[in-house]
């Protein structure tokens, strides 16, 4: 331990950007969030801001990740110690503390997701990408595959997330379809890919079809 | 006040006590790892449940669960061993089996507590997490394996610190206690985590493998390495120190140590002078003591008293530099002092250079300021101190002079004596502030007092704490912080020049023929005349010993039964570890036996005589441990003109924290340290 440097423990050293700045983009930002907070309790606005390192980097380099040097920008610019974003960071797994691909496809296997067959969106995932594992990213930099818990759309299991967008009731087909239609660099309309509206029943509204008959009383 | 009934015994807690609070209260021992007193409550090791009548039917972590008048609490009931019992099972699912292999073993709180409440096999067959070790610096070892969270080292990095280094990265199973980004922990304080740590995820790195707690023999004893005085246990086996740790002292250092102070220990196995040596035909020589002794004597038979002068070091016990003085007045000579790095300081009134407010009384104090010290550096205990008070109420500390970051917010005022006019005059806006404080504080470091004006300075710094009314009936808010741990008692003694006597300036340069250096190494010895003849009494070959005509070894803090003053005027007492090396002898032994040879008998044969004679001498050595609080009762200033001139900025007093002394320099641990520590630093700086 004779020199002090600095070499990232976690995450991949190697591709660690040597610094981040906030754009012009997030600078509006971050005035905007940090008037929500009373003076002094600006370490409220981590999350907000590791978002928006999240989201710069995307813009930036197409990898929606959150490098070291940004956390250390994050704490500078709120006045905490580097530690302290460090610790959330990596505790909310939607920060991805690694560079992901350009489409970040996260698989939800919880008990219905699973129950509807995540399996096989999580098999046709891995066989049209290539990939084996959880967490890598495929050779051409396009895809990582992330297991999530529950997001919440349990109606319409199972789910993929691919970046911000949900994409519902996946099957082994459709998944492909989508993959592939990624790869093309079209992605295709959010929601049901089924074709249900929001969570509707499957093929279209079967209750409350008519208006209720008047009991009169 | 609130009335607790713990198990059939009634106690009162102050409102706002935890249940665990009130069951030591009552004395019931409460099982925990996360819970300290002296750090955040966090209550995630869900060790110290008991179980409160009228509360929601399920244990409680009595940690977290504030008390209430008329509670009635079990600790020991079916259901608050069965949530004990779970909480140790699912602690031990993760904690590795490797107990014999674990310098923890012994004295592991998981391990005592897996006694009362573990089970003799596990259901957990799956496979254990392992953790990958972190390197946190040279002193404290990780092995993160052993871990369980208790997050401890986090709370005490952060709150007392000062330094926000640590933290819980990830969650759930994947969570791991660390830096993150790997470093080595920046705090002169990191030592404590090994205390603090209550299993053996957090060891001691130079003392890794070295002995089992069992085969130690403990002695109380007092820290040396600075002022601060801390309360020390040193453990030892055979001939060897092979650990020191903090012992509580409410009033001193709580139970905080610094790590110099307990890293430095392998200086005291090298570079030690173990037997007499001699000077002859230009080279030193091994010798006896009575060749020694008579090297000495007919160097000094025809020598006028005036022509003889003795210089005490920083880590002499006040015995021996009694004895030294004694020897010196019935030589006749007056040539005494103990400053040597200058230090104007007043010896005519004790509370001139003394820590008047007391440690414990920075709590009480409601600003601060801060004169020509760096107080994290000159004693690290006594800043945790100042930031445990800035933590408790955020106090406006303001600093003069070159410091660093001192773990706490401070306010700068510049760094040349002339800012302490303009406070006087009331030019800058700190004035007013001291002012308005009803307990104000002036910490004036040694650095202000090594310049040319240092006299000045301490009478500015006294006319300062007279103007913001520091010095009152009720409250003494002007303090000196001293660096050496024998400086306060050699100036209760008296060790400084008679009247007509020469200072350490002018003992140097041929001012004597014969001088006597008692430990003493801290000053340019280059500077000693030519044709001087010069005695080193001490425990390591540093400066003073290279120097020297005859050496005579002496006993290092842990080897000599010894009574040291700290910066408050704190009289303690250390006590003999270990015997000292080879021919080395206790130092008042020594001066005792050279008396003799000398034909000037001292007074003394042992050590209550030697002791009566202190207290002879200063009644204040009678007055062990205990230091009552004195109110400031006469307001004369020292002597000094306070309009000061100059303009010279405060140098440091400490340049390198973990190099400051002879035991300190002696030691590889601390070499590793500099290394780590301050060499970056400085190559930084340039």
């Amino acid at each position: 331990m004779a020199d002090n440097h600095i070499t990232a423990e976690h995450g991949a050293a190697a591709v660690e950007p040597t610094s981040f700045e906030f754009d012009a983009q997030s600078n509006a930002a971050i005035e905007r969030i940090l008037k929500k907070f009373p003076a002094g309790k600006q370490a409220s606005a981590v999350l907000p801001l590791l978002d928006l390192v999240q989201r710069q980097m995307k813009r930036q380099t197409g990898s929606a990740w959150v490098p070291r040097v940004a956390m250390d920008e994050t704490a500078r610019r709120l006045d905490m110690a580097p530690i302290r974003v460090y610790e959330v960071a990596t505790f909310y797994l939607m920060f991805n503390t690694k560079p992901v691909g350009t489409y970040h496809l996260q698989v939800c296997t919880t008990t219905p997701c699973w129950l509807r067959g995540s399996d096989q969106v999580v098999k046709t995932c891995r066989d049209v990408t290539g990939i084996k594992g959880w967490g890598e990213t495929s050779a051409d930099g396009a895809f990582t595959i992330t297991e999530v818990e529950c997001l919440g759309a349990c109606v319409n299991a199972p789910v993929l997330q691919v970046n911000d967008d949900f994409y519902e009731d996946m099957d082994a087909d459709s998944t492909k379809a989508l993959l592939e239609a990624l790869k093309r660099g079209e992605p295709p309309p959010v929601g049901s890919m089924t074709g249900r509206q929001g969570s509707a029943p499957d093929g279209g509204p079967q209750t409350l079809t008519t208006l209720a008959p008047s009991t009169g009383d | 006040m609130a009335k607790v009934t713990v198990d059939g015994i009634e106690v009162e807690v102050p409102n706002g006590s935890s249940v665990l609070q009130a069951c030591e209260a009552a004395g019931i021992e409460i099982p925990r790892f996360c819970y300290h007193e002296r750090l955040s409550v966090a209550g995630n090791c869900r060790m110290c449940m008991v179980e409160i009548e009228k509360a929601p039917p399920k244990p409680h972590a009595s940690c977290a669960f504030p008390v209430n008048d008329g509670m009635v609490v079990h600790t020991d009931t079916p259901m608050v061993r069965a949530a004990r019992r779970a909480a140790m099972e699912f602690l031990l699912i993760n904690h590795p089996l490797d107990c014999p292999i674990c310098d923890q073993g012994g004295e592991c709180d998981l391990q005592d507590q897996a006694v009362a409440y573990g089970k003799d096999g596990s259901r957990y067959a799956e496979n254990k997490r392992a953790v990958k070790d972190k390197n946190i610096g040279p002193l404290v070892q990780t092995v993160m394996t052993r871990c369980i969270h208790c997050t401890r080292c986090i709370r005490f990095i952060t709150e007392v610190a000062g330094v926000p280094d640590l933290g819980a990265t990830a969650r759930g199973e994947n969570m791991e206690v660390g830096t993150y980004v790997q470093k080595a922990l920046g705090s002169e304080l990191s030592g404590n985590l090994i205390d603090l740590c209550p299993v053996g995820a957090l060891t001691s790195k130079p003392y890794a493998f070295t002995a089992r707690p069992w085969e130690l023999r403990k002695t109380d004893s007092v820290d040396v390495l600075d002022a601060v005085g801390c309360n020390i246990r040193v453990d030892t086996r055979g001939p060897e120190v092979l650990r020191i740790l903090p012992r509580l002292n409410e009033d001193v250092n709580e139970e905080w140590l610094g790590d110099k102070s307990r890293f430095s220990i392998d200086g005291l196995k090298r570079r030690r002078v173990d037997t007499p040596w001699v000077k002859r035909d230009g080279t030193l020589q091994k010798a006896t003591w009575p060749a020694a002794f008579a090297a000495i004597a007919a160097k000094l038979k025809g020598v006028a008293g005036a022509r003889i002068g003795a210089i005490a070091g920083d880590l002499c016990d006040a015995e021996s530099m009694l004895a030294l003085k004694d020897l010196m007045a019935s030589l006749g000579s007056q040539n005494l002092d103990c400053r040597q790095d200058g230090a104007k300081l007043d010896a005519a009134r004790r509370d001139f250079y003394v820590f008047n407010s007391s440690i414990a009384g920075i709590e009480e104090a409601d600003a601060i300021l801060i004169v020509g010290s760096d107080p994290r550096h000159e004693a690290p205990v006594l800043n945790a101190r100042i930031r445990k008070r800035f933590v408790a109420g955020n106090i406006p500390v303001g600093v003069i002079g070159p410091t660093g970051d001192l773990t706490y917010k401070t306010q700068h005022l510049g760094d040349t004596p002339s800012v302490l006019a303009a406070l006087i005059a009331g030019s800058l806006p700190f004035a007013e502030v001291l002012k308005a404080a009803k307990k104000p504080m002036i910490i004036l470091g040694q650095g202000a007092l090594v310049g040319i004006d240092g006299a000045a300075v301490l009478a500015a710094c006294w006319q300062l704490a007279a103007t913001v009314g520091a010095l009152s009936a009720e409250w003494h808010g002007f303090n000196v912080l001293h660096t050496a741990a024998a400086r306060v008692g050699a100036l209760d003694l008296g060790f400084l020049p008679g009247p007509g006597g020469k200072d350490l300036a002018g003992m140097l340069g041929g001012g004597v023929d014969v001088l006597w250096l008692l430990g003493a190494d801290e000053f340019d010895t280059s500077k000693i005349g030519a044709n001087t003849f010069v005695v080193y009494q001490g425990h390591h070959g540093d400066a003073g010993a290279a120097r020297a005509d005859v050496i005579l070894p002496g006993a290092a803090y842990t080897e000599k039964n010894g009574t040291y003053v700290n910066t408050e005027g704190r009289v303690q007492r250390g006590q003999l570890a270990v015997y000292p090396p080879g021919e080395a002898r206790e130092d008042w032994k020594i001066l005792r036996a050279f008396s003799e040879v000398a034909g000037h008998p001292l007074p003394y044969d042992d050590l209550a005589a030697l002791r009566a004679r202190l207290e002879q001498v200063n009644p204040v050595f009678a007055r062990v441990g205990f230091l009552p609080r004195f109110a400031c009762t006469d307001q004369t200033a020292p002597v000094g003109n306070p309009t000061l001139a100059s303009t010279t900025p405060f140098p440091l007093a400490v340049a390198n924290y973990y190099k400051t002394d002879q035991i300190s320099r002696a030691s590889p641990t601390m070499t590793i340290c500099t290394e780590t520590y301050v060499t970056p630093k400085l190559a930084a700086a340039e």
